[in-house]
């Protein structure tokens, strides 16, 4: 589904993505952890198109298909979606007229007829429930003075309005309690499936007690210096991320 | 010397001087001798040039230079300014039960317009002169008389125009549209001037539109005079969304009685160039002045907004919010001065402007100005001008927005407060809808 070939990527000439390789299949989840400046956020926006970065060399296929040359709007319509670590406020768009206009329009990529104003608010009704969220939020202006969690919030709720194939969740724990965390991951626990698959970008353990990684992966400047099962994060929770370094000298 | 502008200004002084007499016989000696003053006014001023502050940034210069048609407001409309129902059908807010009082080329068209005087009177200028001319008397010229040459220009020539008079305690039912055609074989300069008087707690609504429907060069200089009284409420929508060879300066003054309400709403999406100068006098204690402007320019277009608000009495409050983006070439000015004069304590006003650049070669030039005499106020002021922000951008690329539409929605969403408070629903999605076109978004599903 997402395969990741030897990719090298710098911004205003600093290196940051220094060859990495990885290869996701359906149905997976994947986690990808870290300390600070290894390349996490930057791995995420490239994945999702960013054009801040320069890609140096190496691919990114999408079932099968290089999206390096694709903008970050054809991505999310091929169903790619990014979980923002820092969701951005926009005043005068409300949250259910933004949803509604990126529905709208990944439908128009594939060809689908535009979802009416009552099947579109039926639809968010339900998955706002699963959320526990309240329906105020649809007429609020995007973000704009949400707090952390609900920025977050709103970021799995987009999710589950789009139902994309792949989604990359971007720290999507820092700034959420722990209710926060278990509404959170219940939502997202409620969309997996064989049909999708789901990078969690993380630097804490605790969210993988919710959402249950299949495969959990170290990036250390740039590369992934090591991956394994949910064992691996438990592992770095207790150990923390200086034996990696140590290990990489 | 530039001499385009100096035989535009002779013309104008030979075209009043040959036509006193009709102005003399068809309104009263105080009116006739107050238009003599002005045009006399004109006459050693001139055009204002960039050497004046106020028109530091803007130039007369090529509104000058046509040999523009200046219709008698006397003479019945020749065969190449006929127009009828069909060519105007398109700017009319069709939705809303409106009055109507229509004008071509400075002349009232009854057969275009739906006036009425039975509770009160809506209906022109030029039929006041005669017919109350107590009224106009009393209050034609009050708020004018010491304005720049081409307010003057306008009193010594102007004839035709909206004319509203609501007595106390009375509500107009529907909005009044009033629409300004220029229309001819030739170019063509226009004088328009209203006379609005809302008595002490009426309301009344206005949405006023200026339209060229030809393809010459159009310039319109119009005046207008809004006495709100106290307690009472106007609501003004200025609709400028001209064709691209069309031009106008607008000389608004609103002098308001305590605790009055003006609200004014321009929006600025078309037209060559537009010259805005609006002000208020808030004379009785407790007034409330709010302003709103849009302006989207595109092209060569130029859109100036001169804002001006006196705060005389004490507890009087004002609010405004100038909104503008700009690509192309297009320029926009801003000039918003507040006076609190030094019996007008307790005064709140509040001002900004925010820009959008799009372009390179588009450029606004933005100047807040406040002299504050009194000692107990509370007033607020700031401008922006930067570019679309490219995080946000990002955001909504990354959920499926295409380009065009993810940044034609952020400027919407910039926008969209400077339409927020307009009362009509219909004219609202109206107005959003002409907004979308203009910034090139289809709004009719996101409303």
């Amino acid at each position: 589904m997402l395969e990741i070939v030897n990719l090298h990527a710098s911004i205003d000439n600093k290196v940051i993505l220094n060859g990495i390789n990885l290869k996701i299949n359906l149905g997976e989840v994947h986690a990808i952890m870290g300390p600070n400046g290894s390349g996490k956020s930057t791995l995420s926006n490239v994945i999702a198109g960013h054009d801040g970065y320069d890609i140096i060399s190496g691919d990114i296929l999408f079932d099968g298909e290089s999206v390096l040359d694709f903008s970050p709007e054809k991505r999310a319509h091929l169903g790619l979606f990014l979980s923002f670590q820092y969701p951005v406020e926009i005043p005068g768009i409300t949250v259910s007229n933004f949803i509604r206009t990126a529905l709208n329009e990944i439908r128009k990529a594939k060809g689908e007829e535009p979802l009416g104003a009552s099947p579109m608010l039926k639809m968010m009704r339900e998955k706002m429930g699963v959320l526990e969220m309240d329906k105020g939020f649809l007429s609020r202006s995007l973000n704009e003075g949400f707090s952390g969690g609900e920025k977050k919030r709103n970021e799995i709720f987009q999710m589950a309005m789009l139902e994309p194939k792949m989604a990359i969740l971007d720290e999507t724990d820092s700034g959420l309690d722990i209710d926060a965390l278990r509404i959170v991951a219940n939502g997202v626990n409620s969309l997996r499936s064989n049909r999708n698959t789901f990078i969690i970008i993380t630097h804490y353990q605790r969210l993988l007690d919710y959402i249950v990684p299949d495969f959990v992966h170290v990036l250390f400047n740039g590369k992934i210096v090591k991956s394994g099962d949910k064992e691996l994060a438990i592992e770095l929770e207790k150990r923390g991320y200086d034996w990696i370094k140590k290990e990489q000298e | 010397m530039d001499q385009k502008r100096a035989r535009m200004k002779d013309r104008l002084s030979a075209f009043y001087w040959l036509n006193e007499t009709q102005f003399a016989q068809a309104s009263s000696e105080l009116i006739t001798s107050q238009r003599r003053t002005a045009i006399e006014k004109f006459e050693s001023q001139g055009f204002p040039t960039v050497r004046e502050e106020e028109w530091k940034y803007t130039s007369l210069k090529k509104l000058t230079a046509p040999e523009y048609n200046f219709p008698s407001p006397f003479a019945p409309l020749e065969q190449d300014e006929q127009i009828d129902f069909n060519d105007i059908k398109q700017f009319l807010v069709n939705d809303i039960d409106c009055y109507r009082v229509v004008f071509i080329n400075g002349r009232y068209s009854s057969w275009l317009s739906e006036t009425t005087h039975t509770n009160y009177d809506i209906c022109t200028l030029g039929s006041a002169w005669k017919k109350y001319p107590d009224v106009v008397e009393s209050y034609f010229n009050k708020l004018t008389k010491d304005d720049g040459p081409l307010v003057q220009l306008n009193t010594g020539l102007a004839w035709e125009g909206l004319y509203v008079n609501i007595p106390k305690k009375t509500v107009v039912d529907k909005p009044i549209q009033v629409l300004y055609f220029s229309t001819g074989d030739t170019p063509v300069f226009n004088q328009t001037r209203s006379l609005i008087i809302l008595s002490e707690g009426s309301s009344a609504e206005i949405i006023e539109r200026h339209h060229s429907l030809t393809n010459h060069e159009t310039w319109t200089n119009a005046v207008d005079e809004l006495h709100v009284g106290s307690n009472a409420k106007i609501h003004w929508v200025k609709l400028q969304h001209d064709a691209s060879n069309a031009s106008l300066t607008q000389h608004s003054k609103i002098h308001q009685e305590k605790n009055s309400t003006a609200i004014v709403h321009t929006i600025s999406t078309g037209g060559k160039f537009i010259r805005n100068n609006l002000d208020f006098s808030l004379i009785g204690r407790g007034a409330e002045a709010r302003m709103f402007g849009l302006s989207l320019g595109s092209d060569r277009q130029l859109v100036d907004h001169h804002t001006r608000v006196d705060h005389i009495a004490p507890n009087c409050s004002s609010h405004e919010s100038y909104k503008g983006i700009y690509d192309d070439f297009s320029r926009g000015v801003f000039n918003g001065k507040i006076y609190v004069h030094v019996d007008a304590q307790k005064t709140q006003a509040y001002q900004q402007n925010n820009n959008l650049i799009l372009s390179e070669k588009a450029a606004v030039d933005t100047k807040p100005q406040l002299e504050i005499f009194a000692d107990d106020v509370k007033c607020s002021h700031g401008c922006t001008i930067g570019q679309l922000d490219e995080d946000a951008l990002f955001y909504l690329r990354a959920r499926g927005i295409r380009i065009k539409e993810a940044k034609a929605l952020l400027m919407l969403a910039f926008a969209n407060d400077a339409i927020a408070d307009i009362q009509h629903p219909s004219l609202r999605v109206k107005l959003s809808q002409l907004i979308g076109r203009k910034l090139g978004v289809d709004m009719s599903n996101s409303l």
